[in-house]
């Protein structure tokens, strides 16, 4: 059993979509549609039991390691963190800003929570797995999640990552890749074609399981069965749509490397105070 | 004259030739024994790397990542983090060359322990052509914030180095050359990091040099004396630089001869003509890859072709007297 309802969760996950447009604005540059996009999964994953964590005790040895290989992600994992308990909401507002804990892109251990140093593409990974082979070497029981964009999925060295976690056979790994279908320079199937991106991780020897990532059922799911598989890494590849929650962000590749402005957030932070469903958009005013 | 406290080899003439990959696969091994937390990644060069020996000990704690430079270097920040001493193999050109950014952000930015092992650098590939051999490795080593950057001037010191960058904590980069060269040091020279040392102390000009070089200084202040009274230090550690050494050698010699198996841009000169011009302005002369690739060829014959052996060095350091 999870620990709160879905319900909770969702209405969760909207009130951390306000913090990170209140970030955003804030800031005046940043990331909008990822973060947005992901938030469902981030609110489940720290909140719906899916990891072991103590806020009060950020570098406990037996921890779930998060690794934020996106770092442009890093506005949701802020606010997730602070809404945990990392440290003091109030220090949200200083995102970007000089002398902030919170980097534009995420520097390791500087913030409570955060593992790694990212922001260029692909480096994430091979941390996580050399996280992973870690606690394989030491007979550890904690696991290591990695969180990663699509658009990532260009890096060469990703797929030295893979290879690397097959041949290890990395089960204490589960690969979370945020699957919305934008980059900065416009659709990923523009840009670059991926395709199948789950094909390819089959092929590479990972336990592959595709879900609508604002079903937090299915995540919750998907999750479990990462942690039952025991001969090999699992990737998850999260379906979402970019900016959700907000209208005029959504599935939009301009709103993949830009903040809104005050009018907009303001429009922004009114539509994300209606709770919405997969039927729909339901007014709890 | 020789510096006594540093126990060199007497007789350099006679100085027995050894590898300094095999020093530091042998040192490599000692430090897994001291250390259960010491483990080697490799990109498909084991055996030039010498890391086979390691592997034979401790094959749970030998990682063999493939040709993935990439990933190996971010593997080892991973397990760094885990609380693990990794050490990175492979070839200058490849790691820190082809991995920089990794380097850069995985492991420096991050502040995390990682030993990377830059093998076969300056001439050490020869054969092999240009693409192989690395001049420009010191140079990208060097700018990187939090990063120690070390390199043995022969296979005695490449082991003393390996035990020590074990137990130092904090990213750093070891750069060696393949073929058996001289081994000026013995059991009993000193090492610490960060501490320039003066194998010969003299009162006419100073050479300042690194690895294999310290070995050609030698030769070179050997035969210009007792004409030209050469002071040759060895700066096995470029960074941090021991700044004090340096200056008061030359605050006495009022001239400097570099000799580097690197390029003349970037490297050890880059790093002592920063100094200097800052510090000390002392009139300075440069032995090393005069801004170009290398070619193919023996190693030997390259360093005559370009130009790094004692004969140089003893060029220079008449343009200065």
């Amino acid at each position: 059993m999870l620990p709160v309802s879905f319900d909770v969760l969702s209405e969760k996950a909207n009130q951390l979509r306000q913090e990170v447009v209140k970030m955003l604005v804030n800031a005046g540059t940043g990331h909008s549609a990822g973060p947005l996009g992901s938030a469902d999964f981030w609110t489940l994953l720290y909140f719906g039991g899916l990891i072991n964590y103590r806020p009060d005790e950020p570098w406990w040895e037996d921890r779930d390691r998060v690794v934020l290989s996106a770092g442009h992600y890093c506005p949701i994992l802020y606010a997730v963190l602070a809404e945990a308990g990392f440290f003091p909401k109030a220090e949200l507002s200083s995102l970007r800003q000089l002398g902030s804990r919170l980097q534009g892109h995420p520097i390791a251990r500087m913030l409570p929570g955060v593992e790694t140093t990212s922001g260029p593409l692909g480096q994430g990974i091979s941390q996580a797995v050399g996280m992973a082979l870690s606690a394989k070497l030491d007979n550890k029981k904690w696991r290591v999640v990695c969180f990663m964009g699509d658009g990532e999925q260009d890096e060469g060295q990703v797929w030295e990552a893979y290879l690397c976690a097959a041949k290890y056979a990395l089960s204490n790994l589960t690969v979370v890749i945020d699957r919305n279908n934008i980059q900065i320079d416009g659709h990923t199937e523009e840009v670059m074609p991926l395709g199948s991106i789950g094909g390819k991780l089959l092929a590479f020897d990972f336990n592959v399981i595709e879900v609508d990532g604002h079903n937090f059922s299915d995540i919750a799911e998907a999750m479990g069965r990462a942690k039952v598989t025991f001969e090999k890494p699992t990737a998850i590849i999260l379906w979402t749509i970019p900016g959700k929650g907000v209208e005029f962000m959504e599935n939009e590749p301009a709103w993949h490397g830009k903040t809104p402005k005050i009018g907009e957030a303001v429009e922004a932070l009114s539509e994300l105070k209606k709770i919405r469903t997969l039927g729909g958009r339901i007014s709890n005013g | 004259m020789v510096d006594g406290e540093m126990f060199l080899e007497v007789d350099l003439l006679k100085a027995e030739k050894k590898a300094m990959r095999d020093g530091y696969g042998e040192g490599l091994v000692e430090a897994g024994r001291r250390n259960p937390n010491v483990v080697a990644l490799v990109a498909d060069l084991m055996e030039s790397t010498r890391t086979d020996l390691f592997r034979k000990e401790f094959p749970q704690r030998f990682f063999e990542m493939g040709i993935s430079e990439q990933n190996m270097m971010g593997v080892a920040a991973g397990m760094a983090v885990s609380g693990k001493v990794p050490f990175v193999n492979s070839f200058a050109c490849f790691s820190p060359g082809r991995n920089w950014e990794q380097l850069r952000i995985s492991v420096c930015l991050s502040g995390n322990n990682v030993k990377v092992i830059g093998g076969h650098a300056g001439v050490g590939n020869g054969t092999d052509g240009g693409n192989q051999q690395m001049y420009e490795d010191i140079a990208l080593a060097r700018v990187l914030p939090n990063l120690t950057v070390v390199v043995p001037a022969d296979y005695e010191q490449a082991k003393k180095m390996t035990l020590a960058i074990a137990d130092f904590r904090g990213p750093v980069y070891m750069r060696m050359t393949k073929p058996p060269r001289a081994v000026v040091t013995t059991v009993g020279t000193p090492l610490t990091i960060g501490r320039a040392q003066v194998f010969r102390e003299g009162k006419d000009v100073t050479v300042i040099a690194c690895g294999a070089m310290v070995y050609e200084a030698l030769l070179a202040a050997e035969e210009l004396a007792p004409e030209v009274d050469v002071e040759v230090i060895n700066v096995h550690t470029i960074k941090p630089l021991d700044k004090e050494t340096i200056v008061r050698s030359v605050t006495k010699t009022k001239k400097v001869v570099v000799a580097e198996e690197h390029s003349i841009i970037g490297g050890l000169a880059g790093a002592v003509a920063e100094l200097f011009a800052e510090e000390r302005p002392t009139k300075m002369r440069r032995v090393g890859m005069r801004d170009r690739f290398g070619e193919s060829g023996e190693p030997e014959e390259l360093l005559t072709h370009f130009g790094m052996t004692k004969k140089e060095i003893i060029e220079k350091i008449k343009e200065l007297i």
